[in-house]
């Protein structure tokens, strides 16, 4: 699509490192032969996902813009991937590991967003960089650039080990047993393009954090996620890892399993390479639903997982890398710029300043330093800002910037007496926002703005909720002022919803003939002690009453708290169904004529839909049965959450299970199909019409919903724990919500004027 | 110096007159109905909105050719065209391509209802940029190349070089 991109071959030769370099030829080689249809469309579409290069929304061809669905018209039929035109835009991954950055990344990253994406680029909530809006053969030269400033994109997406996370503050935090950093890049480096990282059936994510308390690790909801901890022996400190396995949030999230107390520092390397190997070997592979480590270790018990491992590790051929880098931590700290220096108070500090620093500004073990973080508004920053940001690096720190997960920047080391003036600086770049690690910091996936999977706007919600809490400012009360929102834009909760305090994740309602916006309320997750509980979902709002919601919620927690009681332990105290009425009365949604706000999205004036949908004629003045049916499913998996709630395992196991088994009915129903009554009859039947004719099928996780209905009647009445219960129920929630998707494709259907 | 005919994507960004006058949500349905009614000659895909971000990219209307979007860079708003496609032809062609494209949004904008009469656009105050490093960088060496290309298209209008090194290659073209 660039003239130049012949040109920058030979222009970055020498600054590319030769093999990365081979790789990259090999990337447009294979490019070539894609267009000359000599690659299949699935063996490309892995191979370009391994480099980091997305899909995105719209690319199958089709755009709904309102009043139907319309097919785009681009130039070639070429595809590079199943369904996935040649000339739809996408997006670029680019892998940060630990979010490590520095001045020229960020003036590299400012061009190609500038020349290739559309202004903007986008801080994700794990350390990563996405462009958009790229062409796929715009993306060598992306990665040759990229490569010139020492970032490689290889395996920011597909069945890999995805970007190594940790700690923005490793390093300079007051409560850290050590420096993570090292590891954390010894592992990226050390795991990229290895061979026992090549066949996974699903993505690896690891993360480390410097304590267990706090949560800018994240390492419970991870793969593998390592916990800096220390012992003593024989009067000697050793390094070492709290190690956790087989966390993943998703469809089905689950927490994080002990894997060990205590790995020492020289095996954290070899134990996560045959931690790879097992993985590779017994994951599975054909059903990517159930791919993910998670599955594995519950499969087999984190006992038989870590034999597994431990075999494998005893196997393993010595690598020299395993402890290599260990000699130089010592001498690879980061270093100041300037030396030490405490705030001085002056007679009058810039306007705005205070209220900056007291949200922005993070006292560093180090007395005199500080960490100034840069809110960054849903994780969006320009390319002037970009170059703003790297020269400030220059100027008061030595280029020590980091990405963090809350889709910030934070630059460290910064002399405490300088605080003033690189706060006046930031201003001039409208980079001083005073709301990091505030409820007005809401964080959100891309959802329907640019993600295939997206069924509701999370950043539409998110800007939204972001200027109505703003407007607030000084009025919040304090209480709620360090609440955390975090917004998915559909079930795979890439925007973190279990973990906030208040999380939404988009779903979608049949309501009146139309499809309409919703998010699911999210409460009881807990962002610190490394994600240390995932919260369930309460009920469904349409999109528009969302920030009233939020207002209810947080008004009853300032009004009811009792001191000191947490926002979690306030929701765990009041119950769900008290929570759940709170936000009855905003479930409500106007008929169209009276409000067609309700029915199109947050920042999209389109009537909303969930691809090609249409409105059969006479629909909007028929509510069938099954919309009743499956508003009394959701009610059910709701009483299952109470009945887990208190204790009752058994029961909260068997209602989430009939909740399934009813929307199945209910959907056999809607087909008027003859069914004898029976849970062996309902499952077959829906086994029947709906799986094996694909008819219940979602587009992108295909039959994933209707086999967790057949887990769950295989398994009916066995005796489960609390953390399997939990598991059933999230799946019992999105098979109801699998069953309103359904349905709604199925009302779509034409509808035969009457004669 | 550059050779001007082997420089592409041409961009032009016409100026708002009265910028406090545009409420940029208006743009967003307009920008959508655009893509349904096909209204420019490009083809044209998403639009993209980055309200929320001071002085930022505004709200985009992306194409597959090119990109329109109310453009709020250094808190200046003003209609941009951004050529992503290569262009046959020459400099001149490829100049007069991007000015007209830009031109012609702002007709139709300032034509739409609920603009009428409030949104005008100051043809007379531009930006002209080459988005591309490569094929043109931010130097004398590309002003010296280009300079007279500039001048020959903008008769009558005074041309300066703007901004710093790192910066895409950009003029500033007022009328005199």
């Amino acid at each position: 699509m660039k003239a130049s991109n012949a040109q920058w071959k030979g222009q970055l030769g020498s600054q590319i490192p030769n093999q990365l370099g081979a790789e990259l030829d090999v990337f447009e080689h294979e490019i070539a032969l894609k267009q000359q249809g000599k690659i299949e469309d699935r063996v490309f579409a892995e191979t370009r996902l391994r480099r980091g290069a997305y899909g995105q929304r719209y690319d199958n061809g089709q755009r709904a813009d309102g009043k139907a669905t319309r097919t785009l018209n681009y130039p070639s039929t070429n595809t590079k991937g199943p369904g996935t035109l040649w000339d739809a835009p996408g997006m670029q991954r680019i892998k940060i590991p630990f979010g490590g950055l520095n001045a020229s990344r960020l003036e590299m990253l400012a061009d190609l967003c500038e020349e290739y994406s559309d202004g903007i680029a986008h801080v994700t909530t794990r350390q990563d960089f996405q462009l958009h809006y790229i062409h796929i053969e715009d993306t060598p030269t992306i990665m040759r650039r990229l490569a010139s400033v020492g970032i490689t994109t290889r395996e920011a997406c597909g069945n890999s080990v995805r970007n190594v996370t940790a700690c923005p503050i490793a390093g300079v935090c007051r409560e850290q047993s050590f420096d993570v950093t090292p590891y954390a890049r010894a592992i990226a480096y050390f795991m990229l393009g290895h061979p026992d990282a090549q066949a996974f059936g699903r993505k690896f994510k690891i993360a480390f954090s410097g304590c267990k308390e706090n949560a800018c690790g994240l390492v419970r909801l991870h793969d593998f996620g390592a916990i800096a901890v220390t012992r003593k022996t024989g009067g000697e400190t050793r390094r070492g890892f709290e190690l956790w396995v087989g966390g993943g949030l998703g469809p089905v999230p689950q927490q994080a399993k002990l894997y060990d107390e205590f790995v020492p520092e020289e095996e954290i390397l070899p134990v996560a390479q045959a931690i790879g190997r097992v993985f590779a070997q017994l994951g599975e592979k054909k059903n990517r639903n159930t791919a993910r480590l998670k599955f594995l270790v519950s499969k087999l018990g984190i006992v038989e997982f870590k034999r597994l491992v431990q075999a494998e590790r005893e196997i393993l051929q010595h690598d020299p890398r395993w402890t290599a880098y260990l000699k130089d931590i010592p001498t690879s700290a980061e270093l100041p710029l300037k030396s030490p220096a405490l705030l001085q108070i002056e007679p009058v500090f810039p306007h705005g300043f205070e209220r900056w620093r007291a949200t922005n500004v993070y006292t560093q073990l180090q007395p005199g330093y500080a960490t100034v973080t840069i809110a960054l508004p849903l994780g969006d920053i320009t390319a002037s800002q970009l170059r703003l940001v790297a020269d400030l690096s220059r100027r008061y720190v030595r280029e020590t910037i980091r990405s963090t997960v809350e889709q910030n920047l934070v630059l460290r080391w910064v002399s405490e007496a300088d605080l003033p003036a690189l706060f006046t600086d930031l201003e001039r770049g409208h980079l001083a926002s005073p709301v990091a690690g505030t409820v007005v910091d809401v964080a959100s996936c891309p959802g329907t703005d640019t993600c295939k999977l997206g069924i509701a706007s999370s950043r539409g919600l998110a800007g939204e909720l972001r200027v109505r809490l703003a407007e607030k400012g000084a009025e919040l009360d304090e209480s709620i002022r360090g609440l955390r929102i975090k917004i998915s834009g559909c079930f795979n909760s890439c925007g973190q919803h279990h973990v906030a305090d208040l999380g939404f994740y988009g779903v979608s309602r049949n309501k009146n003939g139309y499809t309409v916006p919703h998010f699911q309320v999210v409460l009881g997750g807990e962002w610190t002690n490394n994600a240390g509980a995932y919260g369930l979902a309460i009920g469904a709002v349409p999109s528009k009453r969302i920030p009233e919601t939020v207002d209810r919620i947080t008004g009853r927690y300032v009004a009811e708290r009792a001191p000191s009681e947490t926002f979690q332990a306030f929701i765990k105290r009041i119950g769900k169904t008290e929570c759940k009425k709170m936000i009855e009365e905003f479930t409500a949604v106007p008929r169209h004529d009276e409000d067609p706000s309700f029915y199109s999205d947050w920042g999209d004036p389109r009537e909303f839909t969930l691809g090609d949908i249409g409105v059969g004629e006479c629909a909007g003045e028929v509510i069938a049965p099954i919309d009743f049916e499956l508003v009394a499913c959701e009610r059910e998996v709701f009483e299952a959450q109470l009945k887990l709630e208190s204790g009752d395992i058994p029961q909260a196991a068997a209602m989430a299970y009939e909740s399934m088994l009813h929307g199945a009915l209910a959907l056999l129903r809607v087909k008027h199909l003859p069914v004898e009554s029976g849970a062996d009859n309902i499952v077959e039947g829906f086994r029947k019409h709906f799986f094996d004719t694909e008819l219940f099928f979602d587009p992108f996780v295909r039959g994933k919903f209707a086999q967790d209905l057949f887990k769950a009647h295989e398994n009916a009445g066995q005796p489960r724990t609390l953390e399997t219960t939990h598991q059933l129920i999230e799946e019992a929630q999105l098979f109801i919500e699998a069953c309103f998707s359904c349905y709604a494709r199925i009302s779509a259907a034409p509808v035969m004027a009457p004669a | 110096m550059i050779d001007p005919n082997t420089v592409q994507h041409v961009n032009v960004k016409v100026f708002l007159k009265e910028p406090q006058a545009l409420n940029l949500a208006d743009v967003v349905p307009i920008f959508h109905r655009w893509i349904r009614e096909g209204f420019l000659q490009e083809m044209l895909v998403d639009v993209a909105d980055y309200r929320h971000v001071e002085a930022g990219p505004g709200v985009l209307l992306i194409g597959h050719e090119a990109n329109y979007s109310l453009d709020n860079r250094e808190n200046r708003l003003g209609l941009l065209y951004n050529r992503k496609a290569s262009l046959d032809g020459t400099f001149q062609e490829r100049l007069s391509q991007a000015y007209r494209a830009a031109i012609a949004a702002c007709d139709r904008l300032e034509q739409e209802d609920i603009f009428r009469g409030i949104l005008k656009f100051d043809r007379d105050t531009l930006d002209v940029f080459v988005n591309d490093r490569l094929l043109a960088p931010n130097t004398e060496e590309s002003w010296q190349g280009l300079r007279g290309e500039l001048e020959a298209f903008f008769q009558g209008f005074a041309i300066e070089r703007q901004g710093e090194p790192r910066d895409l290659f950009r003029v500033a073209v007022t009328r005199r």
